[in-house]
Parts: structure tokens; sequence; C-alpha cells
């Protein structure tokens, strides 16, 4: 047989094992090659350290998007989930998110699976204490115990690791999450790159024990009857569904939390960071809302045959005795008992705005960032950065050129390029209105979006790549059907749309962007479309649903096209720029933007500041050509 | 890079005529006209020669690098504003190597690339180079001092306000979710409603102010209407006779009213006739009485006219017949020409709101479209109330179009637009 011989043990190492880590190493080691992942204890694979939920408005739109690359998040959850629901039923396909309860240990169980039957990817026990390098490229890693890993590209998913420090009331020690060391040395490492770093933190609530909850007396929420799946590849839960209780916050909760406002760590002043606005601590809450008497607090069970309960919306860094005496003020918390306090998590991170579009860092070659270390928040925000740094960083060991994943394609996309241009004051949370090509960037779709792309890059699977070709093959059968069809108004309006009937005639396609018609009506006027399963047809729907705007978002994309594709070449100076304020050019210098549609999304940038850069890289273009 | 070139001056005869020169190497220019150099920022005089032969003598001005329109080194020429002259100078300079003739508006497009001048100073200075008249003059200098931008920015936050609620709608929608919000995204958007329509409408008066009112008299044959026309503009700009039927074609007289340009139309009288010629004569007359601003009336109204509010009915010839409708003119005496031509202006500014900020087609446009996606999103809330995400798309759609105004998205179209209005050697 052909010997290999390697210059480095590895070509690709992740160092930490949590949703950003695993779904990094996957995917390198899917696309072929030689990667380690290195985490502190083999069993902390996967581990939810917050709430035991997967998905939401805009997360599940990014686990469907890591899904249609063939990565692990999505099949994981379906596992392991023990409440589906369909964020925003009612509402639009765009804009409904799929979201699911996960049973803790189920979920840490199907992630480890999965890893370990992973091809070409070795898991290493050990705690990386240090980045080896020479000059200013990364070339492995160091553990604890002083062995070295060498490795051609390198990718840090710390979390909350770096510099991490847990707050409760005015205690405070250095811890990376509950129970685990922080990592100072690798933290003293990248802060000695000269990056910019700043301190953010994250909150969780007390965890309290199910069997002393009076669930008879709170309201429930159940599951969906009909799950929605995250994976394109499943087709219904694994595990036994349950409802998760609701009680709310009141005006006693309120008063107890405002008189002990001081000892709070976030309020006493023993926290400066940042904390998020749209995942408030308690305090937060009573405080910046203090004419609302009361607020929701959903019981979440962490798993089936456990008894401990999350509940979500109560975040707090007060001291225990106190989390204590407000959660005994709410019905049904009376006599609860508290299994862990909540507390508060400071860290560091790294300003995303020293990153390429590949997640590599701008000055230091050969080192990908991923997940919270980049001011996320957030799973699926994490792990979707790990199929990034992942794709690029074994597209990199193969010498090919990076991946740029866009705006357009995905809420991946989206993301990235948000990070990399605005940078972040708040841990960065997907949200469906981050997407200005919402309506064509749907959960529903993303494989159509994405699975091909994947197939491009190496990173799906030939199963997933048959069956998504099938997919495809029965829907394009569909559309054409449709097309080739001929309504006129008055049929139309027979089958209940509301429609002029002296209107046009429409083709099958174009009457499914009438919110009241579906193929299923359309059946009544031409039976042979009974032939389309019930699947395609609602996908076909969802389709043709919007195709009225996404036609003028194409023409939108375009306009935006032609400054994304103007591009701005990685040493520009800006110093060299007479008359732009010495702000933006701090801003310009520190974003690196790529393209003069990315210099445009940065803060503050002013459309004369544009012109400037526009206009200089014409310059520079005339006097090349002269 | 290239040096460019062109004529400041107007082309056709005229007392100087003044030829521009910027670029790295304008100063070369002196040599090429075997001229010995001029010192920076002094009229020099200098004779030019092309080979042996005398070409001119004028002044040379030479500005330098950054201390130029363009910023970078211009040669100004000023010259006798021969038709000859001019055209030896600018085929001689189109042989010098890396020299060229500028393109439309390239000199402002230099200053702008050298930050001489900023985009909205390039689009008040259009302006400024076109007034005429003083309302011009004054339209032009609010566009300098940015209260359009004020404005844009201020619907900018409410569009943004209402449409971030329909969002919270939307992406909170498991949490706890506040008060019901439409009612104030839809009389937030109600209301934008209608300042579009005013600032829209504005701009239509604002186009005007740049291209001139037009004021048509208009009446039946031999009603006077030539000899007010040439009484009213100082000269016989329209041929007059006892003749019915004597104005065949439109005649237009541009002139300043008190600082509003005015076009006023002489068109031929109305009547029934078997003339073919004066028979279009006619028709053309009634198209463009109709879409003039205003109309000036002499004697009984025709049939195929209706009179506009703000018309203005004169009795002419005041000094032969006693009574009529109207204002009494005489265009013989002088009579009531003073009191028409008040009324005239009267009428006219007083369409003109004080606080016009959008002026240009391309506002009208971005204005225009971003009432129409707003009126969407209304109908959307109205309608289709679940499909939010349809009634945030619209919203996001009429940002995109504030942004477009001032030039957040697009640039390379704004500056195509921009650009493409200029005229060459400004």
């Amino acid at each position: 047989m052909f010997h290999v011989k390697h210059e480095t043990d590895f070509d690709v190492v992740v160092i930490g094992g949590g949703h950003a880590g695993v779904d990094a190493a996957h995917v390198a080691a899917r696309m072929g090659v030689r990667t380690a992942l290195v985490t502190l204890k083999k069993s902390d694979l996967g581990v939810m350290s917050c709430n035991p939920a997967i998905g939401g408005l805009g997360k599940g739109h990014l686990v469907r998007e890591i899904d249609a690359l063939d990565g692990l998040m999505g099949r994981v959850a379906d596992a392991s989930g023990i409440q589906f629901r369909l964020l925003n039923r009612k509402k639009g396909p765009a804009v409904q998110g799929p979201r699911t309860q996960a049973d803790r240990k189920l979920y840490c169980n199907a992630m480890q699976a999965e890893i370990s039957a992973t091809p070409n990817l070795s898991v290493i026990e050990g705690e990386v204490v240090d980045l080896t390098m020479t000059g200013q490229s990364v070339e492995g890693v160091m553990l604890a115990d002083g062995t070295t890993i060498s490795s051609g590209k390198v990718i840090l998913t710390s979390g909350t690791f770096l510099r991490g420090k847990i707050l409760i009331g005015d205690v405070s020690y250095p811890a990376g999450r509950m129970g685990d060391d922080p990592s100072i040395r690798l933290a003293d490492r990248v802060r000695d790159f000269g990056l910019q770093i700043g301190r953010l933190k994250t909150g969780t609530p007390p965890r309290l024990d199910g069997r002393t909850i009076n669930w008879d007396i709170l309201e429930q929420q159940p599951a969906d009857k009909d799950p929605v799946m995250f994976s394109f590849l499943s087709t219904g839960p694994q595990a036994r569904q349950i409802s998760c209780g609701i009680t709310h916050t009141n005006t006693q909760t309120h008063d107890i939390i405002r008189e002990n406002l001081e000892k709070s760590a976030m309020y006493g002043g023993h926290i400066e960071s940042v904390g998020p606005r749209y995942c408030p601590s308690i305090e937060d809450k009573v405080v910046r809302f203090s004419d609302k008497a009361s607020h929701q607090v959903f019981l979440e069970p962490e798993g089936l045959d456990v008894s401990t309960v999350y509940p979500n919306g109560i975040s707090t860094s007060l001291p225990e005795d106190i989390q204590l005496a407000y959660v005994h003020s709410m019905a049904g918390l009376e006599k609860v008992s508290v299994i862990q306090p909540g507390y508060a998590i400071e860290y560091d991170f790294v300003d995303p705005r020293s990153l390429k579009s590949s997640l590599e860092l701008c000055d230091i070659n050969n080192l990908y960032l991923a997940g919270q270390i980049n001011g996320t928040t957030g799973y699926e925000e994490a792990a979707a950065q790990g199929v990034v740094a992942g794709i690029n960083a074994a597209r990199a060991v193969r010498g090919l050129e990076s991946y740029t994943f866009r705006r357009q394609d995905c809420y991946i996309g989206v993301m990235i390029d948000d990070l990399i241009t605005q940078g972040v004051t708040e841990p960065y949370r997907m949200f469906t209105s981050r997407a200005e090509y919402r309506l064509s960037l749907r959960a529903d779709n993303a494989d159509q979006r994405l699975t091909s792309i994947g197939s491009d890059l190496g990173c799906v699977g030939a199963d997933r790549a048959s069956k998504f070709q099938a997919k495809l093959d029965k829907l394009d059968k569909a559309k054409v059907a449709l097309g080739s069809l001929s309504f006129s108004s008055r049929e139309l309006a027979g089958v209940g749309a509301r429609v002029n009937v002296d209107g046009p005639r429409r083709t099958g396609l174009e009457s499914l962007s009438l919110p009241d018609v579906t193929v299923k009506s359309l059946t009544v006027l031409s039976p042979n479309l009974a032939s389309v399963s019930h699947e395609t047809s609602l996908q076909v729907e969802r389709d043709a649903l919007y195709s009225n705007y996404l036609v003028r978002q194409e023409i939108e994309a375009k306009t935006l096209g032609k400054d994304e594709n103007r591009l701005i070449p990685s040493g520009f100076e800006y110093d060299a720029l007479q008359g732009l304020s010495s702000e933006l050019k701090d801003k310009l210098r520190r974003v690196r933007p790529e393209t003069i549609a990315q210099a445009a999304r940065i803060q503050g940038m002013t459309p004369a500041a544009l012109t400037l850069v526009l206009t200089h890289l014409r310059r520079q273009e005339l006097k090349r050509s002269a | 890079m290239d040096t460019i070139f062109a004529q400041a001056t107007p082309p056709g005869r005229s007392g100087v005529a003044i030829i521009r020169i910027s670029g790295p190497d304008a100063n070369d220019v002196l040599q090429a006209f075997s001229a010995r150099s001029v010192a920076p920022r002094i009229a020099s005089l200098r004779k030019l020669f092309w080979g042996d032969v005398l070409i001119d003598e004028g002044l040379v001005l030479f500005f330098p690098e950054g201390e130029s329109f363009t910023g970078d080194p211009v040669i100004e020429l000023q010259l006798h504003g021969s038709i000859a002259v001019t055209r030896v100078v600018l085929s001689a300079l189109s042989t010098l190597p890396r020299f060229r003739q500028a393109e439309a508006g390239e000199f402002t497009r230099r200053a702008l690339e050298n930050n001489r001048l900023d985009l909205t100073q390039v689009e008040g200075l259009a302006d400024l180079i076109d007034a005429e008249t003083s309302e011009q003059h004054r339209l032009a200098t609010a566009s300098f001092q940015g209260i359009f931008s004020n404005q844009i920015e201020s619907w900018r936050q409410k569009i943004l306000r209402a449409a971030a609620l329909i969002e919270a709608t939307i992406d909170f929608a498991d949490e706890d979710v506040p008060v019901d919000v439409i009612p104030e995204v839809r009389a937030t958007l109600t209301d934008l409603v209608s300042e579009f329509n005013v600032a829209a409408n504005g701009a239509l008066v604002a186009e005007r102010v740049r291209d001139g009112f037009e004021v048509a008299i208009v009446g039946a044959p031999n009603a006077g209407k030539s000899t007010l026309l040439n009484v009213l503009a100082g000269r016989e700009a329209a041929i007059t006779s006892d003749i019915a039927g004597t104005t065949r074609d439109v005649i237009e007289v541009r002139m300043d009213l008190q600082g509003l340009p005015v076009t006023l139309l002489d068109t031929a009288g109305l009547r029934e006739t078997d003339d073919y010629v004066e028979s279009i004569g006619i028709t053309r007359a009634i198209e463009r009485a109709v879409n003039a601003d205003l109309r000036v009336f002499l004697g009984p109204v025709s049939g195929k006219l209706v009179v506009q509010d703000e018309d203005i009915q004169v009795a002419a010839k005041a000094d032969i017949y006693e009574s009529g409708k109207g204002l009494p003119v005489s265009s013989v005496t002088g009579q009531g020409i003073d009191k028409l031509l008040s009324q005239v202006t009267k009428v006219l500014s007083l369409r003109i709101p004080p606080d016009i900020t959008a002026s240009r087609a391309r506002h009208v446009t971005a204005l225009t479209a971003s009432k129409d996606s707003i009126e969407t999103a209304l109908f959307t809330l109205e309608h289709h109330k679940d499909f939010a995400e349809l009634a945030a798309e619209d919203m996001r759609s009429a940002l995109r179009h504030m942004d477009s105004l001032v030039g957040r998205i697009g640039v390379e179209d704004l500056l195509g637009e921009i650009f493409s209005s200029f005229c060459i050697g400004k």
C-alpha cells in the first residue's frame, strides 16, 4: 500500500467539544482530512450548559442549514427531542421556526455516538493550555501534560472558558462553566495576539426539582400534535413527548428582587460586561420593565427520567437565599427545592471583526475561531460557526480557497457577515429579522438552498445527496406540471380563491401565490394533480407563496450584487484616504471589509466615506491599467 | 491617470473662451504651445504657438495640485472667443500624450474623488449652475444645507420604528408578547403616506421652479393674444396683424417674474377652421394650454378648454371695449398689464411651499416607491394580518428606497445617476 508520510500529527485540531467544536470536527472529518477533537471529558461532548432546548426563530433556521450541509445538530436534536413545537405556525412559512426541548442525556448520548462513528476523527481527552507557534502562524496545540500535537489548522471553540468567572451574589470564582476550571493560559495566549478582546456575560436560572413542583395548578404547554423535525432525513420524534408548565412572576416576586438588587452580582457592580438585551436576567426585567406586574416563566423538564426542571425566564445572579425566596413566591413553586442556584458567567471574547469570512483570524495564520469566543450566544449559532470554520480549515489543508457563505443564500452567511463587519456589542443571537432575504431563506427550503453547495464542498454524504436529488426531482416534476396548467380567474374563484373573476388567467404555479389556493384545491380543476404527494404539494405551495416578492428581492439583490462584487484588496491603505474621519478609518482598519457592500454595512458608515473608498479603488485600478 | 480638457464656456462666438485642463500633465501644455511657464495663481499673458503658427494670445492661469477645483494640477487658458481659435486649441490638446477630452461631469467627478466636494455639494452645485432666477437659487442653497437629508433621516426613523414593532411580533412570538402593536404601526404608516404625498407634490413644484412654469395665453382668433405677449415680453416675439389666424405655431417667451422662471405661450386662436395648417396649430394650442400651469383667457372661453381654478380671465382691448368679463387690460395703453403680471406671479408663487425638500426626479421616484411599499404593507396588515412577514418585507423595501436616496446602498448606481446629469466642463 502506498504510504503517506505526514508532516503533522493532524490536519485539523479542534479545541473544545461544545456545540461549535463537535460540528467543526465532524465536518472537517467528513471532508476527509485527519481531524482531532480535544476535549476535557469525552462525556461532555455536546453538553447543553444552558437551557435544554434547540431551535426557535432564526435559530431553527440555522439548525436546518447545518443539517442541509449534513452537520450534526439537527439529527441529534431529533434523536433527543421531547417537546417539538413549530413557532409562528399561524404565520407564513418564512418565519416559522422549529424548536424542541431536548433530553440532556439523550442529546449527549446521540452526539457521542455520532462522533465516535465518524471516520477520520480522533477524540483526545485533555486540556489544551497553549498553542504552538512559529512567528504569526499556529502550528499545533500543547496539552496540560506537556504533550504537543502538531496540526495544519487549529479551530478554537473555547466557549465561555477564556478567563471565565462565575458570579452568584457577591461570591465569584474563576470557572469555565459550573464545575469546570477556566482556561487561563490559553486566554493569555489569545490576549497576547494583540486582538481586540472584550468581556461578555450570560446568565442561567436556578435549576428546580420537578418532584417538588405543584404541576396540577399550572397551565400546560403541550408539544405539537404533528411534530416538525429539524433534519431533512428524520421522519418523527424518537423520544416520548412531554408538556412544559407555565407560571408567572408576580408583584411579590418583583418586590423581593427589587429589595435585594444591590446583592445581585450584576446590579451590585460586580459585573461590568454586557449581557444580552433579548435574554435579560430577572433583575433586568424588573428594573427595565418596572410597569409590568408579571412575567411568564416556562418550566422545562431537562429530561424524561430526571427531575431537574429549567425555569426559562428567570436567569439571575442574586445570592442563593434570595433566589430561593423569589422562586417560592411563584404559583406552583411555593415548596420547590433548588438543585443548583442560578449564576452569571463572565468571559473573554475576541472582537469578530478580526476574522475573515472563513473564520480564520486576519493576523494569525492557521487559527480559526468559532462559537461564543466570537461574541455569539446560543448552541445553534455556535454549531453553525463550527461548520463554517471546519469547512474552511479542511479546504485550506487541501490548498483550496476559502468558501464564503453569502447573505443571499443562508442565515449562516448573514451571521458570519454580521459578525465580521458589525462586531458585537452584546452576545449575538440570530433572529429572522437579521436576514434581508428572509422570504427566500426559509427553514423549509434549507436543503434546496444548501445541500448541493454542500455536495460541491464535499461535506454531504451519499445518502443525503441521493435523497435530496429524489426530492428535487419530485418538486421539479410537480412544478412543471403546475406550470403547464392554466386557470381562469373564474375557475379559481370557484375553488375558493379571493380574486376578481374578470382577472387574468394564471398558470397553476401562479395560482398558488394566492393565499387561499392549494394544490389540493387545484386538483378539483385538474384531477391529474392528485398524483402529487402531500409533502411535495406543501413544498411547492411554500415556494410559490412568496413568488411575487421574490422577483423583487432578486432585482434588489442584483443591485446589491454590484457592490458585493466590488472587492477591496486586503492590503487597502485607509490611512492614505484624505478626508476620512479618523473614527471611520479606525473602523475600516479593524473590520477590513472584503467588499464595498460589507463596508456599507459597517455602523456609522456615511455615503461620502463610501464614495471615497470606492473612488480610491477606481483610481488604483486606473493606475494599474495605465 | 489621463489629463483631461474641455471648453468651460459655452461653445460659439464670445468675448472670451476658457479652456480648462486638469490632470498630472496639465503643466506640459505651456511647453507644447511654446509658451513660457507661469507662476501659480497669477494671471500671465502668453502667446500660444502650434508649430510655428501663432494661434492666439491670452491669459494663462496655473493652479497647482491640491489648490485647484479638481484637486489635480489645473491650467486655464482664457482665449479670444473665436470658434476657430478654440477648435485649433482643442484639437492640438488631443494630440498630446495621455491627454483626452473630458467626459460629461468629469471635472466634478475628479473633485469628488480628490475630496474637494462631497455628494450633496455635487447635487447642489448642479442646481446652482443651472439656477437662473432667485427662486431657483433659493432651492439650490436649501439642498446645500442638508435640509432634505435631515427629513429623510426622520422618515427612516419612523419606518424603522414601525418595522421594528412588526418584527417583534415575528421574532418574539414565543416570549412575553407585548401589547398589540398594530394600531401604532398603522398610525405611523398612515402618517408617512401623507407626508410622502406632500413631499412628492413639493418636488413637482420644485421641478417647475427649475424648469419654469408655463403660462398659456388662449382665446378666440384676433382676441389680441400675440399683441399681449409682445407687450409682456417687451419685444416683437410674435407676428401680429388684423388677420384672424395669424399665429399658427406655439410661440414661447421665457421671463423672470420676480424670481419665478415663467414661459409664456402664445397660441393659435381657437375656432373651427378648414385650413389644414391652422387646425394643427389649434390642436397644439389646446394641448399645450391644458398642460400649462396657468391659463390666461382673453375674451369668452371656447368649449374645448375648461377653465381651471386659478386661471385668469382678461377683458382684452380695454382701450376699445368698455365692458368685458375679467381684468381690463390694454396692450395699447398698457392699462392693467402690471396687474395681470402681479396676478400671475401671485398665483404661481403661492404654489411653492415654503419648505420644499425633494426636488429631483430620483427623489420623487424613491418617495413614490417608498409610499407604494408602505401602502401595500397597510393593505396586508388590514386583510392578511397573519402574514406579518409580508408587511415587514414591504416596510424593508420602503426603507431601502429611503436608503437609496441618501446613498446608503447601490453606491455604484447612485454615482452613475448623479454623474449622468452633468454637463461637460463644469
